[in-house]
């Protein structure tokens, strides 16, 4: 019991900082500091069993860094990130490692670069099941990409043509498959459908869904789409300079967005019916998170900031009003005031 | 076999053997290589006379010129010299070993350059600041004159008969160091492209070694720009060793490459018998030229950017 009802992913205090600094040489002679960017500043989430957990964002908010981070390609600066109740931070050498990786893969962005241009589909599918060794002897291997091929809406034959010979729809199959032939519990997938066309979109998802059920997967999904969000997740992030600015569930989050950020996002969602609310473009840009701005991180473009949000900066609370249990996070302190007027919104097929 | 014939086939449409049928310069470089390799390979077997047999020799046909001049014999066609050694045959042998001598040479620069690329490459950090220094500090003296050194150091240390016994492999080791520079900077470059690649990071996500990495992955994809360099760089291998051989401090007197037949030929030129050393010569450039056309077609017809 104790099982089911532990969160699958558990993220805490997650930092990562990367040196930007100028070379040695440039910053002797030339008196530049030493730089840091960011990139993820801060951030706790749990996803449990079976979910499919969203992170949102603009570009260089930092959430394809949480992937990386998660999946372990990333060492993380500081905070923990548990694994089934495992510190994936404690393990040092890549044996200790092997076991979870299994246990979790990846989906990538661009399906023209996730494919190694010079291997066979059959191979590049195969790859894991061979580096973890979970099948022996070939017949056996290539009965099981033949079954993940078909699984994916693919036919066997395929396996025996090059990457190059498929369509970004098709070739994000491939690396759905290959994903899958480890049989992971959890899959991060970073824009699996941004490069896609809209008609693809629509096809690549409705397969992850149908996988999620069909295999019990866990999903951690980064998009900077909002309808895609909505369409396919049970809990939404919304990040903004390497923090979390909001998390709710999908439904709260899309009818009655607490943090400003996350109202200013929604209302850039193009909308058939529009119901004659004033719909405000994005304005600004994200700040460089090389020299974040001081309190909370979007003040310079929040309408509602005042002077505590020029300097102190705002930690994600429990807002008010929602059931328990299903509470929003948000970090704002305009919302913690209550000096934020309601914003509940229709909800759509967004 | 139908498997055979589909491959012939698929190569035979593609791409490559399109622009190389459509270039007809390149054609004619491809045959005349071909015949070189052939003519030098199978010397030992077609060369019309056996030059490094003594007894066959006969000191009466020295100095003989070519067979189309009054005084020449039918039986060698481009003259003798003065040991009454057949030109022809000797150009054969002679060839025979300058293209070992540079297939070898690049076959050593690159397997040292792409390992040390590739690992530089990939890891980044102190390793490729430490090998890429030295690569800056080999770069900075004529390939040439790093050859001299090496072959001299040699030339030092070992006792001189085992000298010049394996002045051949010393000939190979001095060329090739003087040359991995080459393979190492563009392997390096193309695998910090292919490094940020996603499918790479697909192998890391799976917890792969980073050996199997690189060799798996990383090294299919970096070869493509190192094929062209190892063309280019059999002709330069070639030339250096000519140009080694021509000072005398390439291989022995007794596996005469074509710079040595050049170099002893030089002594007759003034003398009027030209044939000892410009016949080498010529074959040493359309050699030369010959693989070099290949390689610019190569370059060329590899390079997405120009098709």
């Amino acid at each position: 019991m104790a099982e089911a009802s532990r969160p699958l992913v558990r993220v805490q205090g997650l930092k990562r900082y990367f040196d930007v600094s100028a070379p040695l040489l440039n910053r002797l002679l030339e008196g530049q500091p030493r730089l840091t960017l960011r990139a993820v500043d801060g951030v706790d989430f749990t996803i449990n069993r079976g979910e499919t957990f969203s992170i949102v964002g603009e570009s260089g908010c930092g959430k394809s860094t949480v992937a990386r981070l998660i999946v372990g390609l990333y060492r993380p600066t500081a905070g923990v990130i548990e694994f089934d109740g495992a510190d994936m931070s404690g393990f040092r050498s890549r044996k200790e490692m092997a076991p979870l990786r299994r246990r979790q893969q990846m989906i990538f962005q661009d399906p023209y670069a996730s494919l190694n241009p010079r291997w066979r589909v059959r191979d590049i599918i195969a790859e894991p099941i061979r580096a973890f060794r979970l099948i022996d002897g070939n017949a056996a291997i290539v009965a099981r990409t033949d079954e993940l091929l078909r699984q994916v809406g693919l036919a066997p034959a395929d396996g025996d043509k090059y990457p190059h010979e498929f369509s970004g729809g098709q070739r994000q199959r491939i690396s759905i498959a290959r994903a899958l032939a480890s049989q992971p519990e959890f899959l991060i997938c970073d824009e699996p459908t941004s490069a896609l066309d809209v008609s693809v979109q629509a096809q690549i998802l409705n397969l992850m869904k149908d996988l999620q059920r069909e295999l019990k997967l866990t999903y951690l999904f980064i998009s900077h789409n909002l309808a895609v969000v909505y369409h396919i997740s049970d809990h939404v992030a919304v990040m903004y300079l390497g923090r979390i600015a909001e998390l709710a569930p999908t439904r709260v989050l899309f009818s009655r967005p607490r943090h400003p950020y996350t109202r200013m996002l929604l209302d850039t969602i193009p909308d058939l019916a529009m119901t004659g609310r004033q719909r405000n473009p994005v304005a600004g840009e994200v700040p460089n998170p090389i020299n974040p701005p001081t309190g909370c991180g979007f003040h310079p473009r929040c309408p509602f900031a005042n002077e505590r949000c020029k300097i102190e900066r705002p930690e994600p609370l429990p807002a008010r009003g929602d059931a328990p249990g299903s509470a929003a996070l948000v970090a704002c302190h305009g919302v913690e005031e209550g000096r934020l007027p309601d914003d509940v919104r229709p909800l759509n097929a967004a | 076999m139908t498997a055979l014939a589909a491959k012939l086939r698929s190569a035979l449409d593609s791409d490559l053997f399109f622009s190389f049928r459509h270039s007809p310069a390149t054609v004619a470089a491809a045959v005349t290589v071909l015949v070189f390799l052939l003519g030098a390979g199978l010397a030992p077997w077609i060369a019309p006379h056996n030059t490094y047999e003594v007894v066959t020799l006969n000191l009466s046909d020295a100095f003989l010129p070519p067979a189309w001049t009054e005084s020449g014999k039918a039986s060698f066609l481009l003259g003798t010299d003065d040991q009454g050694r057949d030109v022809l045959s000797t150009i054969m042998l002679g060839a025979r070993v300058s293209l070992m001598v540079g297939f070898a040479a690049v076959l050593f620069a690159a397997t040292l350059g792409i390992t040390l690329g590739l690992v530089s490459g990939y890891v980044g950090g102190l390793v490729d600041a430490a090998i890429m220094r030295v690569a800056d500090v080999m770069l900075s003296f004529p390939a040439v004159l790093i050859a001299l050194l090496i072959d001299g150091i040699a030339r030092g240390v070992l006792p001189r008969d085992l000298h010049s016994r394996i002045s051949i492999y010393v000939l190979i080791a001095a060329i090739g160091l003087s040359t991995w520079v080459q393979y190492a900077r563009t392997v390096r470059a193309t695998t910090m492209v292919e490094k940020s690649k996603e499918y790479v990071m697909a192998a890391r996500v799976i917890g792969l070694h980073p050996a199997l990495i690189m060799l798996r992955h990383v090294l299919p994809n970096v070869l493509g720009p190192v094929l062209v360099i190892a063309t280019i760089g059999l002709a330069i291998a070639v030339l250096t060793e000519a140009t080694l051989s021509f000072l005398g401090v390439g291989v022995p007197p007794t596996q005469p490459s074509l710079g040595t037949l050049i170099r002893v030929g030089n002594n007759f030129l003034y003398s009027g018998e030209w044939w000892m050393t410009i016949f080498p010569a010529l074959a040493l450039v359309v050699l030369v030229l010959s693989v070099n056309l290949l390689g610019d077609w190569l370059r060329d017809a590899l390079n997405p950017k120009l098709r």
